[in-house]
Parts: structure tokens; C-alpha cells; sequence
């Protein structure tokens, strides 16, 4: 399946980040056209489209914005999901250094669309450079009058905020994105009620990820018959992929959903020096890992699942034969336990647990007891949590035993970092190199 | 340093951006830890009084995110290297120890010159671009020991050193008033586009490979 | 419980409140909806296990602990935040292996870093976790790591403590005081596994914040008072009523040997839900402080120890020589029986309507409103307060003066949006939670306030079901009370009347003011009178006709009669007959009333004084014969709350030897050889009940006009005060944990105010009479300028003794 840049287009311009560049490269038209349409036709498109957040879950986001009710007298929000932080993902950020226009564009065409007068782009707090790049952009774009008062003479009033967060992983979680925004503890909300009905300041609200947000203008532009070009019939569309890994060449590389694993990591170099890949997760580390086998998987939402994952953030990580695997997974949970909320118990006491123990079979002092207690402890977290935070600290355990169980036995004596050299899985000398 | 009413100002213009003015208290934290170096009472104080909330309700914010100092202030730069498993495993673990070695602190840390906090730090979300350092928070993607180590260096002579996305660093406190939201004119500084963002346009082009035409269809 | 069709009432009630039937465990239960299945589960008799699901808070469906399987739905669900759905199939954890192990799993989990320190933790023996780890753990752990640690119990105030390893993270206490209370002074802190609950720069200094201790599933909260001191199946438990406040709190008190140990809110939906504040909950101690152990009598101008005989027979022959030349005072603390029987004994034993309950500053209109207004009446009540659509507060702080109608307010005002205005002088910390609009009033002047109130105000009242509360401090604003009344009647909106002591309004039903007979009989209608005086079985003739006096005027009659006295010395003529010979004092604390300087020379002047009494007091020591008397726990009664709601409650320690008021009275009926009173609480009650309510006319003479708005000078400023929920009452004696957490004395006035004097905002601001001078920092605050407003009784300020002033006087203004 070839490669169909889209969003990334033009980023090979010097300054395709530039107001300039995007409107040369037709930025901006799928705004004035949107805004001679009715905006329950342009929801219409979007859900016709078959545009499925880029987040990780992949609703269908014309359905979310379908939610937002009418007429109801009340402020209408939409809130951009830059708080990029799962591990793996690295597509928005580049996203928003590259083509910062393209999601402002569609922010104004979503807020037409449903009926929406703020805007906010919560971007993670460790990230500077994007957030001064879309305030940079946003000033920018109000110049032009594609914000404001009156957008393009459409009625449209919107004002955009930029909003930095402060280093909390939780947080993409859409609920406790918008706690955070309001300026509490990012810990998810009950749901319902759904932030469409009840979200920022407890009004209407949708919460959508910025490539998907970045996505809808050339939606809007093209049409859905060539979105629909692209991908299947329930995964539509082009995507932003995110390679990282063991491979020759990381990086971004846009290409329709449906594309396999095996193809982009061709696009990509393979893996370093010839290797072979060990393990893979197709979208951050909250999905279960794959093998080569699932090499040759068609990279939607429906075929990835069928293989025992998911899609996620559609940003793969591939790690060759160097690698500890249960040194990787250790690492997640730790990782997991570092960014429980702590709001609910299994979640936080789980993470805790189980950290505490894969720690132990990383210094080579597990049990076989705790070999099968940890499938079990697991599966206590699994489904029982309060949002998918906890559900993501349970996956990479249980897969990783079933396909590496050797790697877990030895570990019951052997320390990971004697099983596997930790300066071979490395892709940078490991020594200082300067000279002494 | 005493919070001098300019502060307190900045935090209510901050609070003006939105329409409830506690949505400002996360950037508003940021702002009164470039003064402080860290929160302390006097920095939730502020805020509190500022938006009319308790301290305990400042203080329930301030704990839970991991970007405000809760013991001690940081030093002039906060070296961040990424540890999480992709980074971690690439090179990162090796960065980290070799800047712990070199600046003889750990994790959290602060240099007793006071010029380098060092830390582990999660996922950066530029794990095309690993291993990656930050420095006050700007990427240093890519980065081997030597590179690390030469960017410490530099700094210690107080050179100037530039990211590799993102501007010349400029010390850990002006960072936390960009992430607050008030504008540092550095926007333009830096394309921040490199060949990992184009790697795939490259073999596209190179392939001649592009979307579907527009005009084609239906 | 499904409705039947010819039940017109049920019928009715299902057409408004629209009902669901589920399955639980394979039984139907029809509940209505909006029910989540937790509570739903509890009708059928199914407990499914809870931590962070406590009926009266929101859910947040956090513990995980209540997992169930819900039929189609792939995941385990927290039966706490799911609603109850028709045709709902629902598995607990006694049908469902899914639900059992999720439950047993949660479990599991929140005892990894549990302590389990059971054999020295507080709550050991009523603990919800320790009874659910026995339901639904598992008897071993498998987590073998080490546990977090915490230092053991930090201070969150000086009341409360909080153990943070032995908390489970249901932030019970954290909702409660952000949502009930509107206190968010402990809040969740950290995250992850290292999360727990902590305070900011400022302690946990809630009213409410023992709620707290009572609703934690742990033993993460205790109390500094109770903390290591019983353990809970050493106590015995008695159901009581607060003896603090109007609020009528149902109570539990637990007591070990003959010591009160403890208070705890009893859950008594209709009342006080399941919470309660602070004073009724710590404020014991006073109960077995300093108390006297048994009569005594003045001899050669000391009081000696004295048999209960010769006390009894000494006060029943000085009370006999006065009859119709008497006066009793019974402060407003009596439970109603209590109070009657000085109703009673006054109009009987010693002829006389001088009977006064009110130990405070009171108002020429007040006594005509409670008689024609209140007394006998009933409600409004908490549940119309609850959906009143909007209320009005006159001279009312809720929660300074009765903080569990603050909370019913609080919930309405949260729950469905009423709104609250108040005729203040300032939006209160209080009125601020309440979102309460603010009607400013020159205090004293509040009557102008009413007269003048906005047009919208008006017709927020005129919504059906709105109420006005009048504080009893509104007695002391001349008109205001007639202007509420007249108010209420041309909005239809509910009046009612909150007193702040616990007995006040049985005291005005049973008859505990001058020109009022129980029941809210007018004294001076004969058909009144002649109910009264055929269930006293006396002859109507014999009680007296005309109203009698009021506290103020028996204090002014005796310093009458002294001068006269001397007068009479002087010119060597023989002195007249005094109008009060001897006064009988029951609970009356002096300070309590303005210009307590006259009171106290009032009981040195008068003749004979006989006081009955708890402990020692500024009565006692210039009384005749003082007749010790029971505290609340020692005997049974009732108060009557401000809704008109009899609270009765029974004897907490059995075994207590006192004799409550209404025994002691009847003793002295008996050494005047009257015919016998009843005496017990049985008896007394039923003779209240066949008294019954007067059902004639209750006329309300001319009320006063209101006064001129005070126009105070430069340098002066009119004083607005109130007393604060903890201040220096004698009833928190004893219990310095309680007093920690009272809130810092300030001085509150505008900043043109402040300004006008020169003193900046934090510096000390004196505040004088001719009397004295109260100085404290002050607090800049909105407020019309030129009024000062002084916490009423607290420790560094103490309007009635030091400046001899009641709200409404001008007061000088100074830098300290």
C-alpha cells in the first residue's frame, strides 16, 4: 500500500508551520466552504467521512459531535486532546510543529459545526515548543479573521485558548482532561454524564484528538468519496503514523489505514542492521504486544483487534531480538504505577503490586507462584477500574508471558540485565565517546 | 524571592483568559514556580487568594502534577531524560547514568551550585526522535552520552545551547512561564521540521507516491 | 411496593415519581428511577459491600469494592453509580461468581497497604472495612512487598486527626466537606498509590469536620478527645437530642461506666440527616465539669452545704412569703417539660406571670410575635425548607446560630438551585456558601431593609413554597418582626422562627413568657385561662390576669424596689411592699444578657433568691438556697426544635442521682403543701398533650414602628454582632480540642470605614462605649460603611460585658 501524505504533505517547506504556507498549500478553503454550509451538514460529512478518533479509541467522531444537543441555551466547547503521552505516540506534537493551521482550521470548522464559541488546545505542560508554536499560530490565524468576531462573515464568533498542562498522563483520559482544564486534579469523571451533554464547566463538549481534529479540513476539502479512497470500510481515511524502535528509519509516515505493519517498517528500513523484530505494539504501550507473525495484519481498528491488540494511537513501536522483555514490560508498569491517578483501587494499588513484583523478576528474584498471581492480579485491575487507564497497566503482563514465558522463568534467578546486554538493545554507543 | 504584585497581576490576567478563572490555576502555578522555583506555601497562597479557593484546594492541584517542585526549588536547568521503555532501552538509562555520574546527583536532584536538576522523565512523546534529553524542557532528540554530556558542558561554561527542536535553552524558570501561556516571541525560532518528521514524505516523494486526486473521485 | 390503582394517594405519587422494576438476585423490586442499584439491593436485603458510597454524597464510584454483573454489560459495574434500569437484570455478589471475585479482588487490594493495626485502631469493632475483610477477603494475603508508610497521626486541626496509612482513599471526607459542608479544607494530595488525604497552609477548621471521623470506613480519622480512650463494644449507646442549638439534632451518646465518652449524629432523615456540627458533637465535657454535688444555703452571708430537706424547706418558705411578689427566669435551656413545670409553678405556686426564658437581648415586639406567631405552632419544616424554591434570612446567620438548617439550605441551594437572600449587614462566610444574595441592613434598622426589599426579592417569595426564617436576633431590630410577618402574609411564603438555645421554643409553647399560657394561650383571654387552670385543677380565678413582667422589667422592678427602700430609709418611713420579693433562676448565665451589670445587682438586690443549677455560677453566688439540678444526660425530656418538632429523648446513665428542674419544683410545691404537680416526664408530657394548642384568637398588639436608621459620626459606626457556632459559651467548657478550631476573632468594617479611623487591613482596630473596649484586627470587608461588626461572645471579645451593647448601638471607632 503506497504512502499518501496528507496532513504531512507540505512539511517539507521551510516553514510549512507558517499561516504563508498552509494557505499555498490550500489551507483555509475547507473553512470558507464549511461555513456556507449548514452545520448539520457538515457533521453529516464528517460522519459519513467514517473519520474515527486518532485519540486511541477510534470513536466515530461525527457520532460524538452528533451528541452535542441543540438549541439548549447553553455555551457549546470544544476541546483539542494535545496532552500527547502515551508511550509510543509522537504524532500530534509533530502535528502541531509542523502544521499547526491544519488543526486550527478544523478547530473553527468543528465549532461551526457544532455550534461552539471556545475553543481550548490542552497541550501536555513538558512539551514548550508546540504550545508556543499554536499560540504563535493562533495570533496568526486571528490576524487573518479566521478567529474572532464574525469569522469570514459566517456569524461565527470563536476564540481559541492555548492551555498547557503540568505532567500528568491521565489527563489525555477525555474526562480528566477537562477536570484538569477547569483547573483541578486530573482524575477521570463518572461517566454519565458524557462531556457532550455535561463537559467543560459542565456544559456540552467535545473532546476530540488534535490529528483527528487535523484531519477534518481535508475532509471538508476533498470530499468524502476520496477520503473513503483511502483505508476500509470501518477504518477510512489516511493516518499519521509514528514508527519508533528498532528500526533504520523512525519517523513519520502517512499513509491510508489498512497498510500492514511489515509495509511501513519497509518504508522505514527495516530493522537496524538486518535484525529480525521480537515484539511490536501497533498504537503505544496500553495495547497488547504483537509478534512478526502480525506482521502482514492490515493496520485497521477491526483486523488489529482480531489479532489480539489494538490500533491505539497508531504509532508502532518495534523492538528486535536485544530486547529484555521483561525488562520492557517492567518499565511500562512502572511507568503505570508512576501515572495512576490514584483515584480508584485497583488501579492504584494494582499498579503498585504488580510493579513492586515484575521489579523483583527484573532483578532475577521472581517466584513461580507469582508467575501465575500476576495473571491473576491482573485480571482483578482488568475491566474493574475506573477508566482505561487501569485496563492499559493489566495488558502487557499476560500477552508477554504467553509469547516470552521463557524469558519470565529464567527471570525467577536471572537478572534481566544478564539475560539480555542492555548496550546491545542500545542505538547509541555505549560509552561516552568523548575522549577522556 | 518575594511574589511581588506583578505576579499576582500576570495570574489574574491569566485567569481573565478563561471563562471560569480557575481554569487558569495549572498555568497560574507555572507562573508563581518561575518566581519561587518551586510551590511553596507562598506560590499556593497566591493562587489561592487569587481565585478564591482554599489552600488545600491549591495544594490537591499543586501534588498531583508532576511539573511543580513540591521539596526544593530546581536549579537553573532541569536536564529531563527520558526513561520510559522505548527511550530507556535505546540509550536513555545510559544518558541518564552518565549525567548522574557527571553531575553527581540523582534523580530529582539538584546540583549544589545549583545549576542542574536532573530527572528522569516519561515518555516525551518523541520516541521517533529517542533517546531523548530535554533541557528545561526542550527537546535534545537523538541524543548519545557525548552529546549529553557536551550539552551539560556548555551550559556549565554558560554557552549558548540550542535544541534540536525548540530555541537556545534559556534556564528551566522561562520555560515554566512559556508553558503558562505567556508569549516569549521564540515561536519562530526554530523550523523544529527534521528529517525523522519527513522521513516518510521523503519515500513517498521519492517513490512517487501521494494521495488519491481529489479531482478524480466521484 | 408497586402501586395499586385504587389508591388514589399512591396512585398520585406514582404519576410523579416514575418507577422502575429490576432484578436482583432473581428478585423483583420496583424503586424509583434514578435509584442506583446499591440501594435498590438494600430493599430486597442484599448488602453489597461499599466504601466511598455513603447514601447522603454523590457517587463517584471509586473503592470498587460494590462490583455486581449487570446482564449485557461485559464488564463488572459499580452498583453505586449505576441506576437501576427497568427489566434490569442484576447479579450480586451472592448470584455471581464475576461480581463475588471483582468484590473479593478489591478487597484484596486495599489491604495491601493497609496496617491492619485493628487491636490499637479507634474504630476496631465498628470498622466497615475490618467487618467486609471478614465478609469478602481473603484470609491470607499474597503480597508479600513492603507496605507505605506514613508517619503516624498527623494533626489536620486540633481536633481531628488523620492516620494515613489506614486510609482506604474513599474521599468521604473530602466530598463531605466540599459538598455538604462547603468546607474544602482537606483534599486529596499526591497520586497514585502515594495519594491520601491532606490540608493546605490553613487546618481543617470546619464546623462539621467531625462528621468526618463518623462517616470514614477506617480508622484514618479520630478525634484528639476520643482517640485510645474506649473501645466501641465497651460502650453503651443511648439515643439523644443535642442540647446545643434550635437545629434539634438527633444524637447518639455513648458512655463507658458514668462518663460520656463520646456524641455521634443519629441518621434522622427528617432532621438532621445523617450529620451534625461540631459543638453538639465534642461539646460534652461542660456535662461533668465543676458540678455541684448537692444543696446549699446562705448562711451569715455564705453559701454551706445543705441537706436537701432544710434547702427545700429554706426555699419553699422564701418563695411562699413572696407569692405574687415573684419573678422566674429560666433561661433557654430547659427541655419542655422542664420548662412548663416553671410555667406552671409560677402561675400556681407563686401567683405570678413574671416569667421570662429569654437570657438575651430582646425587643418590645417579640414577645406579641411569639405569642401570636409561634408558640404551639409547627413548622415550616426541614423538608419544606428543603423545597422552598427560595428563602429569605432575616437577622439569621444559619450557620453560626443553627448550622444544620445552614446545611438543609446548603443542599437545596446545591441540589436544585434555591436561592437564598439574606437582610444582613454583610455576606457572611456562611451566606457565601449558600450563594445567598445580599440585602445589606443597618443593624437595628432591618425593619427598613424589609420595607424597602427589591421587587424581584418579592417575587421570589411569591413562588409557592418559599420560606422567610427570622433569627431571634431580628427581637432586637423594632418592626421587623411585624415587617416579616406582614411580609410572609403578602408573599404566602412560610415564616418561621429560629431561636438559637434548645429550649426556647418549648419554653414559648409551654408558656415560658409573660402574657402567655401553654399552649400559646393569651393570659389575658378568660377562655384561655380557664383551659389552663382546669387541667392545673386550680380555680381560673387564682391565676393571675394580667401580663406580667419580662426579664428587663423585673431587673428595672428591683432596682425600683431598692430605691424606694432607700428612700423610704431615709424620710424614716415605713418602706412600701416591693413588686418582686424573690426571684426563682433556672440556667440563666448573666453575661448572656446586655447590661448583665443591672442583672447581677438585680440578684444581689433581690430579697430572696433561689437558683437552680448545674454547677456554680454568677446566680449561685448571690443566691438564697441553691438546688442542684440535672444535666441532659442524667434525665429525660425533650426540646423542642425550631420547627416545632419534639425531640424527645431518654436518660442517658439510668443510675444518675439528680432530680431533673420539674422534680425539684415539685418538691417545693410540696413543702407549700400545693396540690401535687406532676412531676415525672410522663406525667407532664401528658398534661402538655391534653392542654393541647389554643384554637382561639391570638391577637398581636400594636407592634413598635421602626426606628430611624442610625446615623452614626465621624469615628463612630454602628455595631452589628452575632455569636459565632464556637465561642466562649459555658457549654464548650472542658474541651480544648473543640476550641482550637474556632474560627480567629476580627473586627469587620468596609475599607472607607477603616479608612476613616486609619488603621489598614490586619492591624487592630478598638472598638469602645463608655463601658469598655474590645480591640481586635480587622478584617476589611464589603460592607455598607460605618458599621462595625464584633463577634458577640468570643474569647478576645465580649460585646455584652465589655461594651454593655446590643446590635444596633453606636460605638466609637479607634487605632489600638
Amino acid at each position: 500500500m503506497p504512502l499518501t501524505p496528507v496532513i504531512t504533505a507540505h512539511w517539507d517547506d521551510p516553514h510549512s508551520y507558517t499561516l504563508d504556507s498552509y494557505r499555498r498549500h490550500g489551507g483555509y478553503t475547507a473553512l470558507a466552504q464549511a461555513l456556507k454550509t449548514d452545520p448539520d451538514e457538515v457533521i453529516a460529512t464528517v460522519k459519513e467521512s467514517g473519520l474515527r478518533g486518532r485519540g486511541g479509541a477510534g470513536f466515530p467522531t461525527g457520532l460524538k459531535w452528533s451528541f452535542v444537543p441543540q438549541n439548549d441555551g447553553r455555551p457549546h466547547y470544544l476541546v483539542v486532546n494535545g496532552d500527547e503521552s502515551e508511550p509510543g505516540a509522537c504524532k500530534d506534537i509533530p502535528i502541531m510543529l509542523a502544521n499547526p493551521h491544519a488543526l486550527i482550521e478544523g478547530i473553527v470548522i468543528t465549532c461551526w459545526a457544532i455550534r461552539a464559541s471556545h475553543a481550548f488546545i490542552y497541550i501536555r505542560g513538558e512539551v514548550p515548543m508546540p504550545i508556543r508554536r499554536m499560540q504563535k499560530s493562533v495570533a496568526e490565524a486571528r490576524a487573518a479573521g479566521y478567529l474572532g468576531k464574525n469569522i469570514l462573515g459566517s456569524g461565527l464568533d470563536l476564540e481559541i485558548v492555548v492551555h498547557g498542562g503540568a505532567g500528568a498522563y491521565i489527563c489525555g483520559e477525555e474526562t480528566a482532561l477537562l477536570d484538569s482544564l477547569e483547573g483541578r486534579r486530573g482524575q477521570p469523571r463518572l461517566k454519565p454524564p458524557f462531556p457532550a451533554v455535561a463537559g467543560l464547566y459542565a456544559s456540552p463538549t467535545v473532546v476530540n484528538n488534535v490529528e483527528t481534529i487535523s484531519s477534518v479540513p481535508y475532509i471538508i476539502k476533498n470530499g468524502v468519496s476520496w477520503y473513503r479512497e483511502m483505508g476500509t470500510e470501518k477504518s477510512p481515511g489516511f493516518k499519521v503514523w509514528a514508527v519508533s524502535g528498532h528500526v533504520t528509519r523512525p519517523g513519520i509516515y502517512e499513509a491510508p489505514l489498512g497498510i500492514t505493519m511489515g509495509e511501513l517498517l519497509d518504508y522505514a528500513g527495516g530493522i537496524r542492521d538486518g535484525r529480525d523484530v521480537k515484539f511490536w505494539l501497533p498504537g503505544g504501550s496500553s495495547v497488547p504486544m504483537l509478534t512478526a507473525d502480525h506482521l502482514d495484519t492490515p493496520m485497521t481498528y477491526e483486523a488489529i483487534v482480531d489479532a489480539g491488540s489494538m490500533l491505539g494511537t497508531g504509532t508502532p513501536m518495534l523492538f528486535d531480538e536485544t530486547t529484555s522483555v521483561v525488562k520492557a514490560i517492567t518499565r511500562w508498569l512502572e511507568f503505570y504505577r508512576h501515572e495512576s491517578c490514584g483515584k480508584c483501587t485497583p488501579c492504584r494499588e494494582g499498579t503498585y503490586w504488580i510493579t513492586g513484583t515484575l521489579e523483583k523478576f527484573q532483578e532475577g528474584r521472581g517466584s513461580q507462584d507469582e508467575i501465575e498471581d500476576l495473571v491473576e492480579i491482573c485480571n482483578q485491575i482488568m475491566g474493574r477500574s475506573f477508566c482505561a487507564l487501569g485496563d492499559a497497566a493489566a495488558t502487557p503482563y499476560a500477552p508477554s508471558l504467553a509469547l516470552f514465558r521463557s524469558e519470565w522463568e529464567a527471570a525467577l534467578t536471572q537478572p534481566a540485565d544478564e539475560a539480555f546486554d542492555p548496550a546491545a538493545t542500545m542505538i547509541i554507543p555505549s560509552m561516552s565517546g568523548v575522549g577522556a | 524571592m518575594p511574589l511581588t504584585d506583578q505576579t499576582a497581576a500576570e495570574c489574574r490576567d491569566l485567569a481573565a483568559r478563561y471563562p471560569d478563572g480557575r481554569s487558569a490555576l495549572l498555568p497560574m502555578l507555572h507562573v508563581v514556580q518561575s518566581e519561587e522555583g518551586m510551590i511553596n506555601s507562598a506560590a499556593i497562597e497566591m493562587c489561592a487568594d487569587v481565585l478564591g479557593l482554599t489552600t488545600a484546594e491549591v495544594t490537591a492541584v499543586a501534588t498531583f502534577y508532576t511539573m511543580y517542585r513540591q521539596k526544593s526549588p530546581g536549579g537553573t536547568h532541569h536536564i529531563g531524560v527520558c526513561t520510559n521503555t522505548l527511550c530507556g532501552l535505546l540509550g536513555g538509562d545510559a544518558v541518564f547514568a552518565a549525567l548522574s555520574e557527571r553531575l553527581d546527583v540523582g534523580s530529582g536532584e539538584t546540583t549544589p551550585d545549583g545549576k542542574f536538576t536532573l530527572e528522569r522523565i516519561e515518555c516525551q512523546a518523541a520516541c521517533t526522535h529517542a533517546p531523548v534529553m530535554t533541557v528545561d524542557w526542550e527537546y535534545f532528540d537523538c541524543t548519545t552520552i557525548a552529546d549529553a554530556i557536551r550539552t551539560i558542558e556548555a551550559l556549565a561554561a554558560d554557552e549558548m545551547v540550542v535544541a534540536t527542536r525548540g530555541p537556545a535553552v534559556r534556564g528551566w524558570r522561562a520555560t515554566e512561564r512559556t508553558v503558562a501561556g505567556i508569549d516569549d516571541g521564540l515561536a519562530d525560532e526554530a523550523r523544529c521540521v527534521d528529517a525523522i518528521m519527513l522521513a516518510g514524505l521523503e519515500v513517498a516523494k521519492e517513490k512517487g507516491m501521494t494521495a488519491p486526486d481529489p479531482g478524480k473521485g466521484a | 411496593m408497586t402501586a395499586t390503582s385504587n389508591d388514589k394517594d399512591t396512585a398520585q405519587a406514582a404519576a410523579e415519581v416514575e418507577m422502575v422494576t429490576g432484578v436482583i438476585d432473581g428478585h423483583e423490586v420496583t424503586v424509583p428511577k434514578g435509584t442506583v442499584i446499591i440501594r435498590a439491593a438494600e430493599l430486597t436485603g442484599v448488602d453489597i459491600p461499599r466504601f466511598c458510597a455513603p447514601p447522603l454524597l454523590d457517587p463517584v464510584a471509586a473503592c470498587r469494592a460494590c462490583l455486581i454483573e449487570v446482564e449485557g454489560m461485559p464488564k463488572p459495574q459499580p452498583s453505586c453509580a449505576v441506576e437501576l434500569g427497568d427489566g434490569m437484570v442484576v447479579h450480586t455478589q451472592l448470584t455471581s461468581e464475576v461480581a463475588a471475585k471483582a468484590q473479593a479482588g478489591v478487597m484484596e487490594f486495599l489491604l495491601i497497604n493497609h496496617p491492619l493495626d485493628c487491636p490499637v485502631c479507634d474504630k476496631g469493632g465498628e470498622c466497615p472495612l475490618q467487618n467486609q475483610a471478614m465478609t469478602t477477603g481473603n484470609p491470607e494475603t499474597r503480597y508479600t512487598l513492603q507496605k507505605l508508610t506514613f508517619p503516624k497521626p498527623i494533626n489536620i486541626s486540633t481536633e481531628i486527626l488523620l492516620d494515613r496509612e489506614r486510609c482506604v482513599m474513599c474521599q468521604r471526607c473530602t466530598r463531605f466537606a466540599d459538598e455538604i459542608a462547603g468546607d474544602p479544607f482537606i483534599e486529596l494530595v499526591q497520586r497514585g498509590a502515594h495519594q491520601q488525604i491532606g490540608i493546605g497552609e490553613e487546618p481543617f477548621d470546619s464546623y462539621f469536620s467531625g462528621n468526618t471521623i463518623q462517616i470514614c470506613p477506617v480508622g484514618a480519622l479520630t478525634s484528639a478527645d476520643y482517640r485510645f480512650r474506649a473501645r466501641p463494644f465497651d460502650l453503651v449507646s443511648v439515643p439523644t437530642t443535642c442540647e446545643h442549638c434550635a437545629s434539634g439534632c438527633s444524637l447518639r451518646t455513648d458512655y463507658r461506666h458514668d462518663a460520656v465518652m463520646r456524641r455521634q449524629a443519629w441518621d434522622d432523615p427528617e432532621v438532621n440527616e445523617e450529620w451534625n456540627c461540631d459543638k453538639g458533637r465534642f461539646a460534652f465535657p461542660y456535662l461533668s465539669l465543676d458540678r455541684l454535688s448537692g444543696p446549699l444555703v446562705r448562711e451569715d452571708g455564705e453559701l454551706r452545704p445543705a441537706s436537701w430537706p432544710e434547702a427545700l424547706r429554706l426555699a419553699a418558705d422564701g418563695l411562699g412569703r413572696a407569692r405574687g411578689r415573684a419573678a422566674v427566669l429560666t433561661g433557654g435551656r430547659l427541655t419542655m417539660e422542664d420548662a412548663y413545670a416553671y410555667a406552671r409553678f409560677a402561675r400556681t405556686a407563686l401567683a405570678t406571670d413574671n416569667i421570662d426564658m429569654r437570657a438575651r437581648a430582646i425587643g418590645p415586639d417579640e414577645a406579641g410575635f411569639l405569642a401570636s406567631q409561634v408558640a404551639g405552632t409547627c413548622g415550616p419544616t426541614y423538608a419544606q425548607l428543603a423545597a422552598a424554591p427560595a428563602v429569605l434570612l432575616v437577622a439569621f446567620e444559619p450557620e453560626e446560630e443553627s448550622p444544620i438548617v445552614f446545611l438543609r439550605l446548603r443542599k437545596a441551594v446545591r441540589q436544585h438551585g434555591q436561592q437564598v437572600v439574606t437582610v444582613a449587614p454583610y455576606p457572611s462566610h456562611g451566606s457565601t456558601k449558600l450563594s445567598a444574595t445580599l440585602v445589606p441592613a443597618v443593624p437595628g434598622a432591618e425593619a427598613h431593609s424589609l420595607a424597602a426589599l427589591p421587587a424581584d426579592v418579592r417575587d421570589l417569595l411569591q413562588q409557592p413554597g418559599s420560606v422567610i426564617l427570622v433569627g431571634e436576633r431580628a427581637a432586637t431590630a423594632p418592626g421587623a418582626l411585624r415587617a416579616a410577618a406582614d411580609l410572609a402574609d403578602q408573599t404566602g411564603a412560610h415564616l418561621g422562627w429560629i431561636p438559637r438555645r434548645a429550649g426556647e421554643r418549648g419554653a414559648v409553647d409551654t408558656g415560658c413568657l409573660p402574657g402567655l399560657l401553654p399552649g400559646g394561650r393569651p393570659l389575658t383571654d378568660p377562655a384561655a385561662r380557664r383551659e389552663v387552670a382546669s387541667a392545673w385543677g386550680v380555680a381560673a380565678d387564682d391565676l393571675p390576669t394580667s401580663a406580667g413582667l419580662d426579664l428587663p422589667a423585673v431587673v428595672a422592678a428591683i432596682a425600683a424596689d431598692v430605691a424606694t427602700r432607700r428612700s423610704a430609709a431615709e424620710q424614716g418611713d415605713e418602706a412600701p411592699a416591693n413588686t418582686i420579693d424573690a426571684l426563682l433562676v433556672a440556667g440563666v448565665e448573666a453575661s448572656d444578657v446586655p447590661h448583665s451589670d443591672a442583672l447581677l445587682r438585680a440578684l444581689q438586690d433581690v430579697p430572696f433568691l433561689v437558683s437552680l443549677e448545674t454547677r456554680p455560677s454568677e446566680v449561685t453566688d448571690f443566691a438564697d438556697v441553691v438546688l442542684p439540678v440535672s444535666v441532659v444526660t442524667e434525665k429525660e425530656g425533650t426540646f423542642v426544635d425550631w420547627e416545632g418538632r419534639r425531640r424527645p429523648f431518654a436518660r442517658s446513665f439510668p443510675l444518675a442521682t439528680t432530680f431533673p428542674d420539674a422534680e425539684v419544683l415539685a418538691l417545693l410545691a410540696d413543702y407549700l403543701d400545693l396540690d401535687a404537680a406532676p412531676r415525672d416526664v410522663p406525667a407532664l408530657r401528658a398534661e402538655i398533650d391534653s392542654l393541647g394548642a389554643w384554637g382561639g384568637e391570638r391577637p398581636w398588639p400594636g407592634a413598635a414602628g421602626a426606628t430611624d436608621t442610625p446615623n452614626p459620626g465621624p469615628g463612630e459606626a454602628v455595631l452589628a454582632s452575632w455569636r459565632l457556632l464556637l465561642d466562649r459559651g459555658i457549654m464548650q467548657e472542658g474541651e480544648p480540642y473543640l476550641a482550637g478550631t474556632r474560627q480567629p476573632s476580627v473586627a469587620r468594617v468596609s475599607a472607607a470605614t477603616a479608612a476613616g479611623v486609619g488603621v489598614p487591613d490586619g492591624e487592630r482596630l478598638s472598638v469602645s462605649t463608655d463601658h469598655g473596649t474590645i480591640a481586635l484586627p480587622v478584617e476589611i470587608t464589603e460592607m455598607p460603611d460605618g458599621i462595625v461588626w464584633l463577634p458577640m461572645n468570643s474569647p478576645e471579645s465580649r460585646v455584652t460585658t465589655t461594651l454593655r451593647a446590643t446590635p444596633g448601638d453606636t460605638v466609637r471607632l479607634g487605632r489600638e
